[in-house]
């Protein structure tokens, strides 16, 4: 059984798996439900300034006949008073002295306010603190929140002030509604922060009646932006999480990362793990089926370690960062056609309207004798010579593996766009230059 | 569930008997899985786990095929059912965990059975063991029947600790898992697969070994101690009418054997069959009969439909395999002249309800016709063994009704030392291979705190 324990900036964990600061970690009582169910840590829901809820918070994204495959929100930070809060936070670290008790907090920009709340919480036993820069709905509107994390030198004054009294490590949670995530990403390593989670939820209407013309959800008649979350964020969590990972300031100040946003599978989680992640923090799925998912992110991933041999988790942290490149470092020379298997092809043609709409009209529909059965219906087939390799049929694709992309030499110098630009100047800047060079280089545009 | 089901079209040029004979559900593709697994709610304190007799987590293992974690959605099934690969595909799921399901109603239930299948057979395929042999606790267990509670309970025993034997008067090991299920249900592999890993976790199989006669059950009972009886039950009986000892009149639960154990062309059936019966053994017999390529086969049932014992799937299938139910008509004499020629019959009324509860079927008077037919089938139950009976009556276990009377909470009988399980013990209630499961495991549990949870108690007391 491979070992899934972490130690994150200093924080030892049992798993990687934290529940992240939200509606599941509002309470004592539910805290210490979920480290039973097997979660290795919890970031407590942020304490701090105090709020007023409403009505109604959640709104969702069902595509399809799935539920909740987005999830948007206007809940604030905790509501209860945070003398109710630290005395659980302290009964629950207690309880449960080998799960990682994290507490998430945010209060108005003044640096007497931040030492105060975090001495305050200090004194409860609690393992570290993740500082809510990411909120991006009711608390930005009074100046908190992601209106802290969307301004660099915000981000990095506030870190330092609560460094200057921290003795617990220190996470800085970023907010992805900004144009460049790295930048408050080196704002914490400059602020001395000791590590770094992300994402928080992202601005986001989650949609409009169109019989009653009200935006959802319905607060009273109105609504607004809410921060959104569930599995249809991961690919963007994904790129900030490794925006963030492979930048070389990061990089050099070894800060770990907890990644977040949109993990409901072990698959999911691993994926941010690979890019990174050192830990990862769950929400939305929670929200929907309750803590008791923990059980297939454990069994998951150990299987999934097990079989690949992967005994520690040191060993497949970050594996695939160094893979994140930029379209000007990519292989010019690689080549890939598409290929039906006729045998697995049930003639829905939706590959055919795709390439002949959508994309290069390389896909011509034919009368093939494939076998002994009568078949009127014409058959998709590939003219690989036109084809460009964009790989858009095998992505509408309903058939598992009928239609596959084959790797394919053509004799085209493997050179990169940035290779290319430095080594022959012109070809990237006129077009004449540049049909000059496709010929040469075996690159036909049809 | 019946959406992939097609019925066999009985033209000999179309279709081999081999194919005729392949599982009549083909297993799901992992897209087909996965997709099913995701129609699954992941419902908190699931109905479907209630409606399993041995409780499986079904929630948690869809849930695992739905991510992708197959190898561990096996281990959550084989962890509450060791026979997880055969329960998949026997049990009457419309019945249970699917019949149970909260999408029933108004909607399509799960694919339960299917999906048990889809990961037990990952596992099967990959050849993954999940469970190890237990830590030698010194104490021994003699098993009587290799049956799927015969099975079930030396598994459980053998995880933890017990050095196990099981004496088993067929061939082979597996009981009506491995003899008694019709081809195109389960392929005779399945179950032996399931015997193999028991043998794995230590636990010694003697087939051909039939106890009371090649051992006697005084032995069993001195030099072990405990004893699981899960001999189940015996052949089918007789008709008692004239001339059903005619050369074309079989036994229904033989006539499947045949097709699990030899050869499909050298089986012998008949053009024209009669069954009699109208539970699922005498189904099997039909569908078989049907498959081999029997022209006509006649199910015939004194009683009307109402009353049959076969699940309502069963009969469905039947029926869509051609097979032509004669309700209300009561065999009485099988004639022939040097084998069987025709079946008499005598058409029934329904009458006023009998012992059972159900309408008693009353003869019409002058109502007689023979049913034309080259070979009879009798599926009308089976017969106990009264003759083990007796033997452990003289150790103090007790019967009802002519099955051994256990605790059903722990199935020990009268004798401490000895405990039962799976056919020979039911009673009431649905005879079947999960429950022999069930049992096996209850049988298991309570022989581990009879015999070590005991001793620890002690000691720790001392």
């Amino acid at each position: 059984m491979a070992n899934l324990e972490i130690n994150f900036a200093g924080i030892k964990s049992p798993n990687p798996f934290w529940l992240a600061s939200a509606p599941p970690t509002n309470s004592g009582y539910q805290i210490q439900k979920a480290f039973e169910a097997g979660w290795g840590g919890a970031v407590w829901k942020t304490i701090g300034a105090p709020v007023l809820n409403v009505c109604n918070r959640y709104g969702t994204m069902d595509y399809k006949g799935s539920k909740i495959i987005g999830l948007n929100n206007v809940e604030l930070i905790s509501d209860r008073p945070i003398e109710i809060n630290l005395k659980e936070i302290a009964e629950t670290k207690r309880n449960f002295p080998n799960n990682a008790v994290i507490v998430s907090v945010m209060v108005e920009s003044k640096k007497e306010a931040w030492q105060e709340i975090i001495k305050r919480v200090e004194q409860t036993g609690a393992d570290g603190f993740e500082l809510n820069f990411g909120c991006p709905h009711g608390m930005s509107e009074r100046g908190m929140g992601s209106a802290m994390g969307q301004v660099p030198e915000y981000t990095c004054m506030v870190t330092e002030w609560v460094m200057d009294v921290a003795t617990k490590p220190v996470i800085v949670k970023l907010t992805p509604n900004v144009t460049d995530i790295v930048q408050p990403a080196r704002a914490a390593v400059k602020g001395r922060a000791s590590a770094i989670s992300l994402i928080n939820t992202i601005n986001s209407i989650i949609g409009v009646d169109t019989d009653t013309f009200e935006i959802k959800p319905n607060v009273g008649g109105k609504g607004g932006h809410g921060g959104y979350a569930g599995p249809a964020v991961k690919p963007i969590a994904l790129h900030l999480l490794s925006a963030v990972a492979s930048d070389l300031e990061v990089q050099k100040a070894r800060l770990p990362i907890s990644g977040m946003g949109g993990i409901e599978t072990w698959k999911d989680a691993l994926e941010f793990i690979l890019l990174g992640s050192t830990s990862v923090q769950v929400c939305t799925s929670v929200m929907h089926y309750g803590f008791r998912v923990v059980e297939d992110l454990i069994d998951g991933l150990s299987n999934w370690m097990d079989d690949k041999g992967f005994k520690t988790m040191d060993e497949i942290i970050g594996k695939s960062v160094h893979r994140i490149s930029n379209f000007g470092d990519f292989d010019l020379g690689f080549q890939t056609v598409a290929r039906i298997n006729h045998d697995k092809c049930i003639q829905c043609n939706l590959c055919y309207i795709a390439c002949e709409d959508a994309a290069h009209q390389c896909i011509d529909l034919k009368e093939l004798k494939i076998d002994s059965r009568v078949n009127e219906r014409l058959w998709p087939v590939v003219r690989e010579d036109d084809c460009v390799g964009c790989d858009l049929c095998s992505r509408v694709c309903p058939i598992d593996d009928c239609i596959t992309m084959v790797e394919h030499e053509t004799g085209r110098p493997h050179i990169t766009w940035n290779e290319l630009s430095k080594a022959k100047p012109a070809v990237v800047q006129e077009w004449g230059k540049m049909e000059e060079y496709r010929k040469t280089a075996n690159i036909d545009i049809h | 569930m019946a959406e992939h089901y097609k019925p066999v079209k009985y033209k000999a040029w179309e279709m081999s008997l081999e194919e005729r004979f392949q599982e009549v559900y083909p297993p799901l593709s992992e897209r087909d899985a996965t997709v099913e697994a995701n129609r699954c709610l992941f419902c908190y304190d699931a109905p479907c786990m209630d409606a399993c007799p041995t409780h499986i987590d079904i929630p948690t293992f869809i849930k695992k095929i739905a991510t992708g974690n197959v190898k561990g959605s096996a281990r959550t099934i084989l962890e509450s059912n060791l026979l997880g690969a055969t329960c998949a595909r026997v049990c009457p799921v419309q019945e249970l965990c699917e019949g149970a399901c909260v999408l029933e109603h108004d909607h399509k239930p799960i694919a339960i059975g299917r999906l048990q299948r889809y990961a037990t057979d990952y596992a099967i395929e990959k050849n993954i063991k999940f469970f190890e042999k237990g830590k030698p606790n010194g104490k021994k267990v003699a098993i009587v029947g290799a049956g799927p509670a015969g099975l079930s309970c030396a598994g459980e025993l053998a995880k933890l600790g017990f050095d196990v034997t099981i004496y088993e008067r067929q061939k082979l090991a597996g009981g009506l898992d491995t003899y008694g299920i019709v081809v195109f249900r389960e392929p005779i592999e399945v179950s032996l697969r399931e015997v193999k890993m028991i043998e794995e976790l230590g636990v010694t199989v003697k087939t051909g070994i039939t106890v009371g006669r090649d051992v006697p059950f005084e032995d069993l009972i001195e030099k072990n101690d405990a004893v699981f009886v899960a001999i189940g039950l015996g052949d089918v009986p007789n008709m008692e009418i004239p001339g059903e000892n005619l050369p074309g009149v079989h036994d229904g639960l033989e006539f499947i054997a045949e097709t699990k154990t030899q050869p499909l062309n050298t089986i012998k059936f008949g053009k024209r069959v009669a069954i009699i019966g109208a539970g699922n053994t005498a189904i099997d017999a039909a569908t078989i009969a049907r498959r081999l390529g029997a022209e006509r086969v006649n199910m015939i049932y004194r009683r009307s439909e109402a009353e049959m014992t076969a699940y309502h799937f069963e009969y469905e299938f039947a029926l869509g395999e051609g097979v032509s139910f004669m309700f209300l008509t009561q065999p009485i004499e099988v004639v022939g002249n040097g084998r069987v020629e025709g079946l008499k019959c005598i058409r029934m009324d329904l009458g006023a309800p009998d012992q059972s509860g159900r309408r008693a079927p009353v003869p019409v008077a002058n109502s007689e016709f023979i049913v034309e037919c080259d070979m009879v089938i009798k599926a009308i139950g089976q017969k106990k063994h009264t003759d083990v009976m007796q033997k452990l009556a003289t150790f103090g276990v007790q019967e009802t009704k002519g099955y051994i009377a256990v605790d059903t909470t722990t199935n020990r009988t009268a004798n401490p030392k000895i405990f039962a399980g799976g056919d020979c013990v039911r009673s009431i209630g649905e005879a079947s291979t999960v429950m022999a499961v069930q049992d096996g495991k209850i049988a298991a549990r309570a022989i581990h705190e009879q015999l070590v949870g005991k001793g620890e108690l002690a000691a720790s007391i001392s």
